[in-house]
């Protein structure tokens, strides 16, 4: 018998979250064309990481250069939290008619969803932040995905004398800049495809200038 | 489960054919299931001879064309589809081939609809099928134009110039020069050298073409001495000739020729060599009737009302070039040429621009262009470099005549864009506030840059400096030179600026006279041959042409040209200079034509022998000149 001494005790994950933790075992990063990106976005009630709550989350998957519409994901989560004051920005009441579901559901279905994918979102700090929150509330790990941050990426992918422009470069911004056009905006799948799309964009003047590769999209 | 995507999509696709015909319920089951396809300009979706697709397709944003491939490198536009426009309906009437290729014509967003759930909702649906039959046979269905005359299902007619300067009866030469069977070749070659005509037919009694003599058949078989020069002109001929009759098509003829790989037809009575000869169809006289000739373009270029139309002009431009490059016709030339259907391009874009607009230019102003543009060294397409002057305002003015000007930038770089040439990558561009001033602020602008330079400073100089006025009110653009000049006098250290930049890729040979190339990314292996031999050079005449004070001259040829007749002790420099930048241009172009971009990156290995050697000549006049300016601008030290 071995002793490993630095291994240590597993806690029973529910099968799902097994599941999610296992995509990752022995994935070699493939090439960029040929790899399952994610392009998300949340709807909250706050900006505060451990107060608010997560009330919607839309997802787009891409491959390639195709987005396809029957691979995307939009959760309503029921949340006892609720701030009058924020919606006039996402337009999600209390009581809605829309199908909710428990966050712990939601939390199953995102991470099936997403498996091993690179994950996209527009000041991805925030949207992480939110999510694994939620996990961490839920007895479950942060986050395993690898992430890109379209804002970050856009600047990067700038011309060297602009950049010192101290620009805020929030998702409207890079709409008119790379010509996205805004349509349901402010609901989290509007806002995930809208992501999508820039990231595409973005990607194909990455291409142009030949810097297309995971250590300048991952930031390493 | 809720779907706003899906929804979005029912939105889009339930304004246009075939899918307004369908019910909400058959409409939803489609959108849940499309594909949404991200294309960049180039990016080909699919090519002749590929097997068919799951899908059929319908743009969402932007434009894809489709052509008709007749070989490798001969392709030919049929149609361009825009917003709601279907295409690759071919695997839903037959599981074929694709017969035609689909390329993105600028960035666009495809919509993929999957063929097994449009069956399945469309089935007993005579409408839609009616609609898709004709739709598909036409290759070129248009709903707007056919929807604008009433009439939806439409016949196949030709759409484009293109079409109808191919269906027209070809303009052959009439009386053509002829000999007789009888006659010498050295008689023969006195009637052609007295004519000047590359080429003779030679005739029997009956005045019947039996065989031509082109220059070709001279140089190989008397001037290699294989048959002296009173030989008889039978000895000598191609034969028996290629004939057709006198109503022949462009499309025929043209076809002919590639068929048989001849330049020349005889055009007989009856069609047969066996009649009297009229005329020859030569490869030229096809070109000239295809369009192809830039009096007739320009023409195109003036009267067109439709951006649309100015690219469709502008494409046939590209052809253009393709054929004097294969015809060996001076650079300059063609430089010139195109340069000049360039600037009737972005003039014209301009003057639809401004009919958009809302009222009249506030105040005067001059539309310049910047760098290869402003340069007269576009061949390709390339960037759009771009900037507006206008005419000093009030202070309190100057926000509102601004926000005109940029709007007026704004129309007119967007239809540039459309037309083919790309967005500038570092936004230099009339629709960037930096870059839409007054022409004092310009003054102050280019003050700066010459008193206080700085990296930034240089790296915008060589795209400023070269401004060349396009449109507006010319006084501006030579103000604001003149202004330019005068401060240069009190700029000197600018000009060590300019000078250090200007050696900075020094000689691209190595020491074992080995090429430098790309030493990593994608591009690794690959010589770059825009910056490291054309930019030293353009950098060089500009930076000389400063400080010589010319105005006026921006193309870098002949800058140098300018340059030898100031100088004369350097006049042998400066010439080579002027040569070897015109040889390098037309490597570039060649590649960029041949590989389908702008050419910037050469493989070396694709090269012959020959035309290495020919590269290699290239660079020595360059490290003599970028040893000169060391000399003349004290940069020993500065480097």
């Amino acid at each position: 018998m071995t002793l490993n001494w630095f291994k240590r005790k597993t806690p029973d994950y529910p099968d799902f979250f097994m599941a999610y933790l296992n995509c990752f075992k022995n994935k070699p990063i493939t090439e960029i064309q040929e790899t399952r990106f994610v392009a998300f976005d949340t709807e909250t009630t706050g900006f505060r990481i451990k107060d608010d709550r997560v009330l919607s989350i839309g997802a787009v998957s891409i491959i390639g250069k195709t987005i396809n519409v029957n691979d995307s994901l939009e959760l309503y989560l029921q949340q006892d939290v609720f701030r009058p004051e924020t919606v006039e920005i996402h337009g999600l009441l209390k009581n809605d008619s829309i199908d909710k579901i428990q966050e712990f559901e939601a939390i199953k279905l995102f991470l099936d969803y997403i498996k091993d994918s690179v994950l996209i979102a527009h000041h991805a700090n925030f949207d992480k932040n939110m999510i694994n929150e939620m996990l961490i509330r839920h007895g479950l790990k942060p986050l395993k995905n690898k992430f890109i941050d379209t804002g970050v990426l856009y600047k990067k992918a700038l011309h060297i004398i602009y950049q010192n422009n101290s620009k805020p470069y929030t998702l409207d911004f890079l709409c008119s800049e790379l010509n996205v056009p805004t349509v349901d905006r402010h609901t989290a799948t509007g806002d995930a495809l809208i992501t999508a799309l820039v990231f595409l964009k973005i990607l194909s003047r990455l291409d142009k200038r030949k810097h297309l590769n995971w250590g300048y999209l991952l930031n390493k | 489960m809720k779907n706003s995507i899906a929804d979005r999509v029912n939105d889009f696709l339930t304004k246009y054919p075939p899918f307004n015909l369908l019910n909400n319920d058959s409409l939803l089951k489609i959108s849940t299931q499309v594909s949404i396809i991200y294309m960049e300009k180039g990016d080909t979706l699919f090519k002749r001879g590929d097997n068919f697709h799951e899908h059929f397709y319908i743009v969402r944003n932007g434009a894809v064309n489709l052509f008709h491939a007749i070989n490798d490198d001969i392709e030919e536009i049929i149609n361009i589809s825009d917003a709601g426009d279907i295409f690759g309906v071919r695997p839903l009437i037959a599981k074929e081939r694709y017969k035609l290729t689909a390329t993105a014509n600028e960035e666009s967003i495809v919509y993929a609809i999957p063929i097994n759930i449009f069956r399945s909702v469309t089935e007993n649906n005579a409408k839609v099928s009616k609609f898709l039959i004709t739709a598909f046979a036409t290759n070129s269905y248009d709903p707007y134009t056919a929807e604008a005359t009433n009439k939806i299902f439409v016949d196949y007619l030709p759409t484009n110039t293109q079409d109808i300067a191919n269906f027209q009866t070809a303009k052959y030469t009439k009386n053509p020069v002829t000999c007789d069977i009888n006659s010498s070749l050295k008689k023969a070659a006195l009637l052609m050298s007295k004519h000047k005509i590359g080429c003779i037919i030679v005739v029997n009694e009956q005045k019947h073409p039996v065989g031509i003599i082109t220059n070709s058949d001279i140089k190989n078989k008397i001037a290699t001495g294989k048959f002296p020069i009173e030989t008889q002109v039978t000895n000598i001929m191609s034969s028996p000739v290629f004939t057709a009759k006198k109503n022949l098509t462009v499309a025929d003829g043209q076809l002919q020729m590639i068929k048989h790989n001849i330049g020349h037809l005889c055009i007989t009575k009856d069609g047969t060599e066996n009649s009297r000869l009229l005329g020859v169809l030569t490869h030229h006289d096809v070109l000239v009737s295809l369009g192809n000739n830039p009096a007739v373009i320009l023409k195109e270029i003036k009267r067109a009302k439709r951006t649309k139309k100015l690219r469709a002009a502008r494409l046939k431009a590209n052809n253009l070039i393709k054929s004097y490059l294969e015809q060996n016709i001076p650079l300059s030339h063609i430089v010139k040429l195109i340069s000049q259907i360039n600037d009737a391009v972005t003039i014209r874009a301009i003057e639809i621009a401004l009919k958009k607009m809302d009222g009249k230019p506030p105040v005067p102003f001059a539309w310049i262009a910047l760098g290869s543009q402003g340069r007269k060294e576009q061949l390709l397409f390339t960037d759009q470099d771009n900037a507006i002057i206008y005419q000093n305002v009030e202070p309190e003015l100057d926000k509102e005549t601004q926000d005109y000007f940029l709007k007026l930038g704004k129309y007119v770089t967007k239809s540039l864009n459309k037309i083919g040439f790309e967005y500038c990558e570092a936004d230099m561009m009339a629709n960037n506030p930096e870059w839409c001033k007054s022409l004092s602020d310009w003054k102050n602008q280019f003050n700066d840059w010459i008193l206080n330079p700085d990296e930034k400073a240089i790296l915008l100089s060589s795209i400023f400096f070269d401004f060349n006025f396009i449109y507006g009110d010319k006084s501006l653009t030579d103000a604001l030179t003149d202004s330019i000049y005068n401060t240069l006098d009190e700029g000197l250290i600018f000009f060590k600026f300019l000078g250090r930049d200007a050696l900075k890729n020094p000689s691209p040979l190595g020491f074992f006279k080995q090429f430098l190339v790309e030493k990593n990314g994608e591009q690794k292996d690959l010589f770059n041959i825009k910056s490291r031999a054309l930019m030293p050079f353009i950098d060089a005449a500009r930076l000389l042409i400063l400080r010589y004070k010319v105005k006026g001259i921006n193309n870098t040829a002949e800058r140098f040209e300018k340059l030898a007749e100031i100088e004369p002790s350097n006049k042998e420099l400066y010439e080579s200079c002027s040569y070897a930048f015109k040889a390098l241009s037309k490597f570039k172009t060649k590649q960029g034509i041949a590989h389908n971009n702008s050419g910037k990156y050469i493989e070396l290995q694709t090269l012959t022998k020959e035309e290495q050697l020919k590269l290699r000549r290239c660079f020595k006049p360059l490290n003599d000149i970028q040893e000169a300016l060391k000399i003349k601008f004290d940069l020993k030290n500065f480097v």
